[in-house]
């Protein structure tokens, strides 16, 4: 595959995430607002994808240092994101529970 | 010349396996966000998200390496154990805070997890741009735009983050930050940004790394003077602009890489980060513009003493307020930040259960935007096993004001202020309110006489129907609920 193909393709991929995004989010009720922010939150941690692929090479100290941290802040990221968010809804389940009561 | 080459130099491409594996995360992801949009479903959004995001990280061991091996059979030991290591460390550092936190320091947490996010791009991208100027290499146009947007951005997230999580955390003041010519060094910065960014585009070959570091400082500098002059109240806003700010660095990091998981991901938050936060801005009726560079919360001193018109507050002890309650049929309860602060949810529980052992009828009206954060008070309220039937929503107690005996608003100020629904020149005008004031009798249960987020004064507070309880909320609810047990 050539070059500008590529290029049209990863771009093509970015765009459509991006309308996908704003169109999943639409009518969100506002009870929702606080754990949704926090499960987007989780899901931009798949950053950790891109510290395993840049610590996989590296070869320096340095390089060392900045895969190593970016894996580090990144796992925190979805790790903690998950649980927040697990947490926050887990109260919602309790609600519904009181109201079959 | 092939870009896959050029572009990385671990052969890391576009199409192969590991991508078909992203493509199922995210699916995950995209299906997620859609249950998340149902109280009934979200958790179960959440778990499917959580395994589209174990899929996407699995399959890239299996990503393919400049020899065309899986990621995982060339990974020298020292390699191997650091990534294995930050992970574990990560896990663990992640999960427990995150189950042990106190409900009412979400906000915080959710701010400092989006700076680690933030910071983990930039970090990615400044990775690519020492590792391509080492080698010697001019990465292609797009990545090389990509890689510097991403640090830049990235960057700013993380350090507005922090400062967004001092805030609500309070190790800083929750005031606006305001000095002399702050929208001009802004200015400043912001330029210098964007000069450094072209001359490193230019540059190309042999991209300066000390251009590159005098970038991210700046972007560093502008993430906190972008945040330091927004109150503590307009901080949920800010970090989910910010959670969308973090959303698209990946996905530039996504350009740099090649790899659709960042590319999908990065664009999914970005996008569903911007829709959230213009939907909190509609709800505080205020415009994003409003919020960011307003400076919303400086007390306006002159608009004090006009609001009150010389009248002053009646003040109430809790064992009075006791007794108001005790002799009432119908009782609304308005929580606010005050409350939340105070972590007084099961105080007010046992307070209404109590109400309730006595035949009075109690409601909670939880306005769109209470508490830190929208919804945040609905959390709060469940924590506390407030049941969901009893928490109403704006618009279906307002009509209900009316015929309700007393109203006890805990911490709660500019949502209830009159002011919003004919003021023109208040800051708040036009805001959807709790229309508190029509009901027989306000207790307003507040620290003080101080204003509210929005650096307004209540009239509400000298109405002829209101009564004050000054103290904490959890302190007072306390003594109003032993002022009860005498009944």
């Amino acid at each position: 595959m050539n070059d500008t193909l590529l290029l049209i393709l990863v771009v093509t991929i970015f765009i459509l995430a991006i309308f996908v995004g704003l169109e999943v989010i639409a009518k969100v009720p506002a009870t929702l607002h606080t754990p949704l922010m926090s499960a987007t939150n989780a899901i931009h941690g798949v950053i950790v994808v891109g510290g395993f692929l840049i610590l996989a090479r590296a070869e320096a100290l340095p390089m060392y240092i900045i895969g190593t941290l970016a894996v580090l802040f990144g796992t925190l990221n979805v790790v903690g994101g998950y649980v927040v968010t697990d947490r926050m809804l887990e109260m919602f389940k309790t609600k519904k529970r009181s109201i079959t009561k | 010349m092939n870009l896959l080459a050029q572009a990385a130099p671990a052969g890391q491409g576009l199409l192969n396996w590991a991508d078909f594996g992203y493509l199922i995360g995210a699916v995950c992801f995209i299906l997620a966000l859609k249950l998340m949009n149902s109280p009934i479903t979200a958790r179960k959004g959440n778990w499917i998200s959580a395994v589209g995001m174990v899929i996407a990280l699995g399959v890239t061991f299996i990503y393919p390496t400049l020899t065309g091996d899986p990621l995982i059979l060339g990974l020298k030991p020292l390699n191997m154990a650091l990534m294995l290591g930050a992970f574990f460390v990560g896990i663990v550092g992640g999960a427990w805070p995150g189950r042990k936190i106190a409900m009412t320091n979400m906000p915080q947490m959710v701010a400092l997890l989006n700076g680690l996010g933030g910071g983990s791009v930039a970090l990615v991208s400044l990775y690519e741009f020492v590792d391509a100027s080492n080698r010697g290499e001019t990465p292609p146009a797009v990545q090389a735009i990509a890689t510097v947007l991403s640090v830049i951005i990235g960057t700013m997230s993380f350090s507005g983050s922090l400062i967004a999580f001092g805030k609500l955390q309070e190790l800083l003041p929750g005031r606006p930050f305001l000095f002399k010519g702050q929208k001009a060094v802004n200015a400043i910065i912001a330029l210098a940004i964007v000069v450094l960014a072209v001359v490193i585009l230019v540059g190309g070959q042999g991209a300066n790394v000390l251009l590159f570091s005098i970038l991210i400082v700046c972007a560093f500098a502008l993430g906190i003077l972008g945040v330091i002059p927004i109150g503590g109240a307009d901080m949920p806003v800010v970090i989910s602009l910010l959670n969308s700010f973090t959303g698209v660095s990946a996905g530039f990091a996504g350009f740099v890489l090649m790899n659709t998981a960042l590319l999908i991901g990065g664009g999914l938050v970005g996008a569903s980060g911007l829709i959230l936060t213009l939907l909190m801005c509609t709800a505080m009726n205020r415009t994003l513009a409003n919020v960011l560079f307003a400076g919303v919360g400086v007390v306006v001193a002159s608009s004090g003493p006009s609001a009150f018109a010389g009248r002053t507050p009646k003040s109430y002890s809790p064992e009075d307020v006791g007794i108001l309650l005790a002799n009432a049929e119908k009782v609304v309860i308005v929580p606010g930040y005050g409350m939340a602060v105070a972590q007084a949810q099961h105080q007010v529980k046992e307070m209404a259960d109590k109400l309730a052992s006595m035949g009075i009828d109690v409601k909670y009206a939880v306005h769109p935007v209470a508490g830190r954060m929208p919804g945040h008070m609905n959390v709060l309220l469940a924590e506390a096993d407030v049941p969901y039937e009893q928490l109403y929503e704006l618009e279906d107690i307002n009509p209900l004001f009316p015929e309700t005996d007393v109203v006890l608003v805990l911490g709660a100020n500019d949502v209830v202020n009159p002011a919003a629904r004919y003021d023109k020149s208040s800051p708040i005008y036009g805001m959807p309110i709790l229309d508190v004031d029509k009901a027989k009798t306000v207790v307003v249960s507040k620290r003080g006489m101080g204003v509210g987020f929005a650096g307004v004064d209540n009239e509400l507070f000298v109405y002829d129907n209101t009564v004050m309880c000054f103290g904490s909320a959890k302190a007072t609810v306390q003594k109003v609920t032993q002022a009860l047990e005498k009944y």
